[in-house]
């Protein structure tokens, strides 16, 4: 994102580091609000905003009957714990999420891996090789970024039904990958304009051509920014609902675990044992990326705040 | 320039000429049912594509003295012409359709051209006016909420013991999907008759309270705002991110400076943390509000558009792919777009700026 000042773009939990005596008073007396009250507030807002995801993952592992008789915080009284909803959500005749669970792998990788490639080539483009109306350009793509993407699907619509791709795993790729492009071009043209002219103007005059250079002198440069964009990129499809939807529709064949969970939620509304495993299907994979690649999730959201 | 203008004109002559070439693939391209199939097509897929990215630059650079306008073919071209076709030209189509009725505008005997009675229809119904109300609502009210909290949190946990954890805690929501926290809170809403026993939590806390349990989801006009406290709990994260990290970035003088002066506790944040991180906080607001008009996937998971909680990104699925209205449809993801225009603007001013600098 443009106005994030640069010091923003880290947030990632710092290496814990000894500070001076100095150091610590200055940084207490910054911006505390220590009181009693401060600490129970912090402590209420961190329950508030764990406790529901907490409530769901604990029905997930109670017996079907069990759910619909009692509120889930009964089970600290009366622990009990099966698999059951799992192995029903993930591999019964109704709700089959493990075909699901596979569609949304097969869409994610070429969605996440087909736009970086382009638009790294395209970011070089736009930063290091000199051509008319480059900057108008420019402007142009980063301003695609903010349009709502919903301005495109019903043309896109049409015409993937007017090719003959309609409800095709391509129709997904390729949407995923237009609607990703203006934010990754905008980002890498960034990263690429803070690397030294100089190493480019050394490798220029050792008589490398443009594809050298990429290739040589800024792609190991940029393995943080991709990884950060790729992470961003990664749950963003992953959890995308409206592309799916639109182009993939409701068939096995095609459809993500998102619009598996959806249409669950709206046809068997009160199938808590369902709801609550296939959920936790859904998040696991975002989870553990999360939990893994903190640092690099943590960065990606921040670029790619205000993806269209 | 020239050429992204030139390929536009193009492309409503061959609409209006019906000639865009109807294909018949291989069936194994569009149907897959198997997993081997899906996985075979989807590396075919990415193995092509990353040839024929080879061959491009292989080209570009087998010959030591290329025009230079074939190098920025073979680095730019690919993405301008993606963009182009897939993004620019859709979103003028859907402009033109946003003046046509239900059937596509190049259909030379069924489209029909209604002028502006697409929107006349959207600002006049009361179905539709209550859809912008709610719209309002939302992007009032999720922004704000979610930068007051994530700020209180991230002063409140700054430089306190775990401080990496608590802000995990808090942030963990931004991983989920918006279709799983929406289960999530559905059933913290869950709704049981007050005779059973109650499986949602808010509803078990009234009925603890001596209180009836509620319909949080059915009674209109309160049902909204539950519908977005699901996209504050999620956005708060966010916001406190963004800003935990601006405060960081205060410079250390400033606040021995305001310390000497006697300023301490909430005179401390009333006086220099809010203003030092103005900056931030505009970015966060403007993030959030982005995010806030598309918001699709909450409303549509909870109640479907329904018990008059839709807001313009649903009520445009609705209308597209499931009532098959294309004009009204289109003609709200106009309104859509003319709503994020001046962010649009503010984002390019701001770029402008920052070259400027650099």
């Amino acid at each position: 994102m443009t106005t994030t000042p640069p010091t923003t773009a880290d947030t990632a939990p710092a290496q814990p580091r000894k500070l001076t005596k100095a150091e610590q008073r200055a940084a207490e007396a910054k911006t505390k609000l220590s009181s009693p009250w401060a600490t129970a507030i912090a402590i209420l807002m961190a329950i508030l905003w764990t406790v529901p995801t907490f409530g769901l993952l604990v029905t997930s592992i109670r017996p079907q009957a069990s759910i619909q008789t009692s509120g889930w915080w009964t089970w600290f009284t009366n622990p009990e714990f099966t698999l059951d909803n799992y192995d029903q959500v993930l591999f019964g005749s109704r709700t089959g999420f493990s075909t699901y669970f596979i569609n949304t792998i097969v869409i994610t990788i070429p969605a996440v891996v087909i736009p970086i490639t382009i638009a790294l080539l395209a970011a070089y483009g736009f930063a290091w090789i000199e051509f008319r109306g480059r900057d108008l350009l420019f402007v142009g793509v980063f301003a695609l970024q903010i349009v709502p993407l919903q301005v495109a699907l019903i043309p896109l619509l049409s015409i993937y039904v007017d090719i003959g791709l309609a409800g095709s795993f391509w129709t997904v790729w390729l949407s995923h990958t237009l609607f990703a492009l203006p934010l990754a071009i905008f980002l890498f043209h960034n990263f690429m304009k803070d690397i030294p002219r100089s190493l480019v103007e050394a490798a220029r005059v050792d008589g490398a051509g443009h594809v050298r250079i990429f290739f040589t002198v800024l792609m190991p440069l940029l393995v943080p920014a991709i990884a950060a964009f790729t992470v961003f990129q990664f749950l963003w499809v992953w959890n995308d609902l409206l592309v799916a939807l639109t182009f993939a529709g409701g068939t096995p064949n095609v459809a993500p675990l998102t619009v598996r969970l959806a249409e669950l939620s709206g046809s068997r509304g009160q199938d808590w044992h369902l709801l609550s495993a296939g959920a936790f299907v859904a998040l696991i994979v975002p989870l553990l990326i999360f939990l893994f690649g903190q640092r690099y999730f943590v960065r990606g959201l921040l670029a790619g705040g205000v993806k269209g | 320039m020239i050429l992204v203008f030139a390929g536009i004109v193009a492309l409503i002559v061959l609409s209006f000429a019906d000639a865009i070439p109807q294909i018949t693939w291989p069936s194994f391209l569009v149907d897959s049912d198997t997993n081997v199939e899906k996985f075979g097509l989807m590396f075919l897929a990415v193995g092509m594509f990353v040839a024929v990215m080879a061959v491009l630059l292989l080209l570009v650079d087998s010959r030591k003295r290329v025009p230079n306008w074939t190098v920025v073919l073979a680095f730019v071209g690919p993405a301008i012409a993606a963009l182009v076709l897939g993004l620019l030209w859709p979103m003028i189509s859907n402009l033109i359709q946003s003046f046509y009725g239900n059937s596509p505008w190049y259909d030379r005997e069924r489209g029909e051209f209604v002028g502006f009675d697409n929107y006349a229809t959207i600002f006049t119904t009361e179905s539709f006016q209550i859809v912008l109300r709610n719209t309002i609502i939302w992007v009032a009210l999720v922004p704000l909420a979610s930068v007051i909290f994530g700020l209180i949190y991230a002063v409140l946990i700054d430089r306190t013991r775990g401080e990496a954890v608590s802000k995990a805690l808090l942030f963990l929501p931004m991983a989920i999907s918006l279709v799983g926290a929406s289960i999530i809170w559905k059933f913290m809403y869950e709704f049981r008759d007050a005779s059973r026993p109650q499986i949602g939590l808010l509803n078990q806390i009234l009925v603890w309270l001596g209180l009836d349990p509620y319909q949080f989801l059915l009674n209109s006009p309160w049902n909204t705002l539950f519908l977005l406290v699901v996209l504050i709990w999620i956005q708060t994260g966010f916001a406190m991110t963004v800003l935990s990290a601006a405060i960081k970035a205060i410079p250390d003088d400033i606040i021995e400076a305001a310390r000497l002066d006697g300023v301490t506790g909430l005179g401390m944040f009333r006086y220099v943390t809010v203003p030092s991180i103005r900056p931030a906080l505009l970015v966060v607001w403007v993030t959030i509000t982005m995010t806030t008009l598309k918001v699709f996937d909450i409303v549509r998971t909870m109640t479907g558009g329904n018990f008059q909680t839709s807001v313009v990104a649903n009520e445009f699925y609705t209308q597209s792919f499931r009532q098959f209205n294309f004009g009204l449809g289109a003609a709200l993801a106009v309104i859509l777009f003319i709503l994020v225009i001046p962010i649009i603007i503010y984002q390019v001013r701001q770029l402008r700026l920052s070259e400027e600098i650099r």
